[in-house]
């Protein structure tokens, strides 16, 4: 029986598809498995930022300014109704620092499904339903993790700080993407002098120190732009010397290939250089680009955040990690508010979750070795 | 081996070539000319430039005439060592940078130091016992060191000094100290403040070090030769440190040149962080300031920095490896 049953077993590897046999390598990567659930969680939160926020991230009010998170009490006695707190605001009259103490007496209830700020869900359909919230009066509110210096709410901020950080990092790495294939692919079906040249200029590109030269181009970027070509323009940036990684993993790909049988022979019958590539090669490939893709992810999205952080990066009204970050920059500030520095587990959790799927793919990416 | 030092000398030269060129990029960006911008902050500061000194200017650095031939006339001045005045301080570049430069050097090179100090004898323990507590562990401190970036680590252990022990652990030297001439108690103070910045800069590094550094002694472990030395009859420890662990070190070794300029970049945010007399926080201010001569100035001098750091490491890489000493090309 279970000789039938290994053999049948190594039956169904024989004729399973290259794609298969990679899902199966890979499904038996648990942490890659459980990372990979992280990082669609995180788009998830990308697509339907403006859903789970409750309050506009823009609003600010003097009045609560700095207010710590509030806790939500489940359940109210016996019965499950989540609500929080009112909270009394006032200064103490020794340090005149604004202290808030929460009023037992005032329940909030926590609605969901709420209605809240008007938005367009996935930028199309307008809507004013939000995850939770609470009922309209101006003086019913809920900060889940607080709010920062001008009283705006911090877990909205970072939903859509969230959207601004994983998106940047997405183009970041497409276009290096695109940089790399090109380059990398020139380099390594070529050869010769072109591929000479190519890997000389990745060396010098990667023995220069990155941080100093992004602040300098990034500085540079005129103060008057909007947001958005500030947001492409930190993109190219960022991009312009990430790519290097990349055109190397394409460069080996190539050259280990260009030997193979089915490309001489697609040769060999006439197929055009370009069919060549991209019909025959590529698709041979296309899985280690992509996981050599997602380990390059983290890289960029750290270079946004730092460079946000530095305040040459993405700029107010801008939101993202970096952006938030910003606020945490002082200890004195840090001290007194230590929920301003929140937004550094998304960014950790967000980096640990791209390498390890990264590592996953990788290693599923061959399943035909070892 | 003369030959192998010989293209990475020259790699070298066009790297600093690279380098220079972006240094002077980044000087051109801004709209306006270096001239027009220094006279109309000598104005805003009441002082006058005269005409004939604007003229003098002008001519020194080429302006008006094409990019290249500003950008020769730039590095003429550069080779001599005149870098320009830095607009913000009224000062030679040169002077404000002075011993920042340094501190940087300093810095980045204990942080280079501790990498190995650490990773060394931490991926011979992974390797030789694989799956024990200690490797676990190793590879877990290796994840968090990988994921967090460096300067956000530094902001948290900032944060638990002031709050638990209510120091401030920044900077590189006591207070009391910062403007003191040198002597043997600054030097110690120095040393005292010199390993918290290290290991923040240094902890990503180590980590991919002992993930390299075991991967490859794993390999070299299963070899046949490992087993020979053994049934020699040598001991556990010789068997390993004199062998595997020698043919192990040679990737290793040969990730100075990524691991440095990751660092000197490390460097530049952590110190602002820190409050590190380095030249990060200078670099920020002149670049929000756009005292484009300054900023251009570190850029350069950093990746200088780091290509001689890197070419110092291929030196010694040549120097431990005879593979590579052997190679014709």
């Amino acid at each position: 029986m279970a000789v039938a049953a290994a053999t049948l077993d190594s039956q169904r590897i024989f004729v399973a598809s290259q794609w298969q046999l990679m899902w199966w390598r890979f499904r038996k990567h648990k942490l890659a498995v459980a990372s990979g659930l992280v990082v669609a969680g995180f788009y998830l939160v990308v697509l339907g930022a403006d859903f789970l926020a409750y309050a506009d991230p823009d609003v600010s009010e003097a009045q609560r300014s700095l207010m710590p998170p509030q806790r939500v009490h489940w359940f109210d006695g016996w019965r499950f109704a989540p609500y929080v707190h009112g909270f009394k605001g006032a200064r103490d009259p020794l340090t005149f620092k604004r202290v808030y103490v929460p009023d037992p007496a005032v329940k909030v209830p926590v609605r969901f499904f709420a209605e809240g700020f008007e938005y367009r869900f996935l930028g199309l359909i307008p809507m004013n339903r939000h995850l939770i919230g609470v009922d309209g009066d101006a003086t019913k509110t809920i900060f889940l993790l607080g709010t920062d210096v001008q009283g705006r709410d911090l877990w909205s901020r970072l939903m859509y700080g969230t959207r601004i950080s994983l998106t940047i990092g997405l183009l970041g790495v497409t276009a290096s993407l695109v940089l790399g294939v090109v380059l990398g692919g020139i380099s390594g079906f070529y050869g010769g002098v072109l591929d000479t040249v190519i890997q000389r200029v990745i060396e010098i590109l990667r023995s220069i120190p990155t941080i100093p030269l992004w602040m300098g181009l990034a500085a540079a970027l005129p103060r008057e732009w909007t947001v958005l070509q500030v947001y492409f323009a930190i993109t190219i940036i960022i991009s312009l010397l990430g790519w290097t990684e990349l055109a190397r993993v394409v460069r080996g790909r190539f050259l280990a290939m260009r030997e193979e049988d089915f490309v001489v022979s697609a040769r060999l019958v006439g197929c055009t250089q370009l069919r060549t590539i991209f019909i025959h090669m590529v698709p041979s490939f296309m899985s280690h680009i992509i996981a050599a893709t997602t380990l390059a992810l983290p890289a960029m999205i750290i270079s946004e955040t730092a460079l946000s952080f530095l305040g040459l990066g993405l700029r107010p009204p801008a939101i993202s990690w970096g952006v938030l970050l910003q606020q945490a920059q002082n200890v004195q500030t840090v001290a007194i508010s230590p929920w301003l520095m929140l937004p550094a587990i998304p960014v950790i959790v967000a980096v640990m979750a791209f390498n390890f799927l990264g590592d996953g793919l990788r290693d599923a990416a061959d399943p035909y070795g070892r | 081996m003369l030959a192998y030092i010989g293209r990475r000398f020259v790699l070298a030269i066009f790297t600093v070539w690279a380098i220079s060129v972006l240094s002077f990029v980044i000087i051109q960006l801004p709209p306006g000319d270096y001239v027009s911008s220094y006279i109309a902050q000598m104005a805003s500061m009441g002082s006058v430039v005269s005409d004939e000194e604007a003229q003098a200017l002008r001519i020194q650095y080429g302006l008006g005439q094409p990019v290249y031939v500003q950008y020769f006339k730039w590095m003429k001045q550069v080779v001599v060592g005149n870098f320009g005045m830095s607009m913000e301080w009224k000062r030679p570049v040169t002077e404000v940078i002075g011993a920042r430069l340094w501190m940087t050097v300093l810095i980045s090179v204990s942080a280079l130091i501790l990498t190995w100090a650490l990773a060394l004898p931490i991926g011979i323990y992974s390797a030789v016992r694989q799956y024990s507590f200690g490797d676990y562990l190793a590879t877990f401190i290796g994840f968090i060191g990988l994921a967090v970036p460096n300067f956000l680590l530094a902001l948290v252990i900032l944060y638990f000094g002031f709050v638990l022990f209510n120091a401030h652990v920044g900077g590189l030297f006591s207070p009391e100290l910062q403007d003191a001439e040198w002597s043997a108690a600054k030097v110690w103070d120095l040393a005292k403040h010199l390993p918290i910045p290290a290991l923040i800069l240094g902890l990503a590094g180590t980590a991919q070090q002992i993930r390299i550094m075991r991967a490859n002694l794993l390999d070299e472990l299963r070899k046949p030769y490992v087993v020979t030395a053994r049934s020699k009859g040598l001991s556990e420890s010789r068997v390993v440190l004199k062998y595997p662990v020698r043919v192990a070190l040679n990737p290793f070794a040969s990730t100075i040149g990524y691991t440095l300029p990751y660092i000197v970049s490390g460097s530049i945010i952590v110190s602002l962080v820190l409050g590190l007399p380095t030249v990060g926080p200078l670099l920020l201010k002149a670049l929000i300031a756009q005292d484009m001569f300054l900023a251009g100035t570190i850029v350069l001098l950093l990746g200088v920095m780091t290509v001689i750091g890197t070419l110092i490491s291929d030196i010694l890489l040549v120097w431990i490896d005879p593979r590579i000493r052997l190679e014709d090309t």
